[in-house]
């Protein structure tokens, strides 16, 4: 603390004037929030009020627009790739979102078991998480390939089916093709998530369930799940969310097709504005995901728990 | 320090209260392996299949790749660098390589400052409202690029800086910020104010306070958040894909995808082998800080 003191000894007007600044926290408070501040203004909260202005307007690529009130929303109304993007999305979300849940708890439940090279076990399993999406979704893009999937020829070897089969070209196919390769990426995030919620609750809880004679069922369903379950709420939330807005993923697989059956809001919305041109109604198609986005996060918000982390935390 | 990093991964390494090994000894060997052991070998392989495919796909020969009646697809016979060569000698690859680091060292470096002074600010200063920034910045991890790309690319088309690499500079920050903030304000939260107390008492300033004492004692933190923010902005894609035009401005996941894929004949022994040098260098980030890594990942979503 020595040189603490020598530094403040010295009488430079900055000095002088920081720790006058100093001695106001809030002043210096602002100070210090300015440059996140001002970044997250200027590049987030203006580009989001720009967004929902530009749904109200038909601007175009190359030519500023005038605003037309509802129109964009009005002919969305009427339009079938959008509704019908609207269903592959909730569609889309729900499905991977379920099982993402399912699966990722599973691997948590195994992983949080006494095992040899647990955490090298740990490590690898978090991998599909850490490369990017696009680069493993080009390799799930071979994986899936109509004549050379290495999947149907596992099957046909083993004698399952006997002709390849046609990942990404059939609707259904292709809808639960990019739906296992969303589940495939997003199951590690979820597993060690819940792992490290596993890891608080305490063994004795467990031990004290099992001399009252718990099945192995009722231990889970009486005392890891309630455990668990706000750990649950924030983890499926976030799930949710980025199931909802995906876009890397069926832009490299599928680009919307076949027939627009995997076409998401984020790639319609992608399509129509910068291929497209048609700024105006890209915007409004990606503001028409706001709702659906805040009906989540109202619903973990009341719904599942009232907890710090949605306060900022502290106290 | 030590324990303090201790007692950030200990969260994830062992049980918070008891150090007993639980009841595993009461299952016998073989029902052990049908339950634990064989799920857990299948999740592994399912995991991990992708990669071994990029893989083996980047060093087959062109005629063993499409011809399953007579080489095995999960095998190889005299393995080849060709695909790795013809990305490395013959394309903008490397360029790629270099603009995905450079500017995800950028929007980290920028992420990590500002976030830092945010996070003290809202965490330790506690001004007034700080509680409604706190939140504030909450919301704002929760805005989705697939929400801003449009607007944003039409303001960075006005400022003028539509297909530099400045643009992504700029604009990544935009979901790096908040989840550093976030991350660090959880980090900071537990470092006991009580070091902060006697600073004050005796005479030292909030600048020396945040250098001298929190900042050494939050190197883990820092680690965490500055690797994470790395990493997605490695592989951030759906700005760079809108904002860059010109081939050598491009990052590694929109370039493997823009420009590799030509026409009908898809070349997936070139375009495995940019997947796979592409997806190298955050797993060696990875694989040297996974502590690190998942005390991140869960951080931001405990707390």
């Amino acid at each position: 603390m020595a040189d603490i003191a020598a530094h403040r000894a010295s009488p430079s007007p900055f000095r002088a004037w920081l720790s006058r600044v100093g001695q106001g926290r809030h002043l210096l408070g602002l100070l210090f929030l300015l440059p996140a501040a001002v970044f997250l203004l200027f590049f987030l909260t203006y580009p989001l009020g720009l967004g929902v202005w530009l749904g109200f307007t038909d601007t175009r690529i190359g030519r500023e627009g005038v605003f037309i009130g509802l129109e964009n929303y009005e002919s969305l109304m009427g339009d079938s790739v959008f509704w019908l993007a609207v269903f592959n999305t909730l569609l889309y979300t729900i499905g991977a979102s379920i099982l993402k849940f399912a699966l990722g708890l599973w691997l948590a439940l195994l992983l949080n078991q006494n095992l040899p090279f647990k955490s090298f076990f740990r490590a690898i399993v978090l991998l599909p998480w850490v490369v990017p999406t696009v680069l493993s979704a080009i390799a799930f893009w071979w994986i899936f390939d109509a004549q050379f999937s290495v999947i149907s020829w596992a099957l046909i070897k083993l004698g399952l089916i006997d002709h390849n089969i046609n990942f990404l070209g059939d609707t259904t196919n292709a809808r639960a093709s990019v739906i296992a390769a969303n589940v495939w990426r997003g199951i590690p995030f979820v597993a060690i998530s819940l792992l490290a919620g596993l890891q608080t609750i305490p063994q004795s809880l467990h031990e004290a369930a099992t001399l009252d004679g718990a099945t192995g069922w009722q231990r889970f369903r009486y005392i890891t799940l309630p455990m668990l379950s706000p750990i649950i709420a924030v983890v499926m939330t976030f799930s949710v969310l980025f199931t909802f807005t995906d876009f890397q993923l069926i832009y490299v697989l599928t680009r919307g097709g076949p027939l627009n059956a995997t076409h998401l809001m984020a790639t319609l919305s992608f399509q129509r504005a910068i291929p497209g041109g048609q700024l105006g109604e890209g915007a409004a198609i990606a503001v028409a995901m706001i709702p659906f986005l805040l009906s989540a996060i109202l619903f973990s918000y009341f719904g599942l728990q009232r907890r710090k982390w949605q306060q900022g935390g502290g106290d | 320090m030590t324990d303090h990093s201790q007692a950030k991964s200990g969260v994830s390494t062992v049980g918070l209260t008891d150090n007993s090994t639980g009841m595993s000894y009461l299952d016998n060997a073989p029902r052990r392996f049908l339950t634990v052991i064989l799920p857990l070998l299948v999740f592994v392989f399912v995991l991990l299949f992708p990669f071994y495919w990029m893989a083996i796909t980047a060093i087959k020969p062109n005629h063993q790749l499409t011809d399953y009646a007579h080489y095995s697809p999960l095998w190889v016979v005299g393995p080849t660098l060709d695909h790795i060569k013809y990305l490395l000698f013959e394309t903008t690859y490397p360029h790629w390589l270099w603009n995905t680091l450079y500017v995800s060292f950028c929007a980290t470096f920028i992420s990590l400052v500002t976030s830092v002074f945010a996070a003290y600010a809202i965490e330790r200063l506690r001004f007034h409202g700080s509680r409604w920034v706190g939140l504030g910045i909450f919301l704002a991890y929760l805005v989705p690029p697939s929400i801003l790309f449009i607007p944003l690319a039409l303001m960075v088309f006005k400022i003028g800086i539509y297909d530099t690499k400045l643009a992504l500079i700029l604009t990544y920050p935009t979901f790096l910020v908040p989840f550093s903030t976030w991350l660090l304000m959880g980090y900071f939260r537990s470092i006991p104010y009580e070091l902060e107390e006697c600073a004050l008492v005796d005479g030292a300033s909030r600048w020396q306070i945040l250098t001298k004492i929190l900042l050494p004692l939050s190197v883990p933190g820092l680690i965490s958040a500055g690797i994470f923010s790395f990493t997605l902005s490695w592989n951030e894609f759906i700005y760079a894909l809108t904002f860059i035009q010109s081939s050598e401005n491009k990052t590694v996941p929109v370039g493997v995808l823009t420009e590799l894929v030509r026409s009908d004949v898809y070349e997936w022994g070139s375009l495995m082998a940019g997947a796979l040098i592409g997806s190298l260098p955050v797993v060696i980030l990875y694989s040297f800080f996974v502590d690190y890594y998942v005390s991140s990942m869960t951080g931001a979503v405990k707390e």
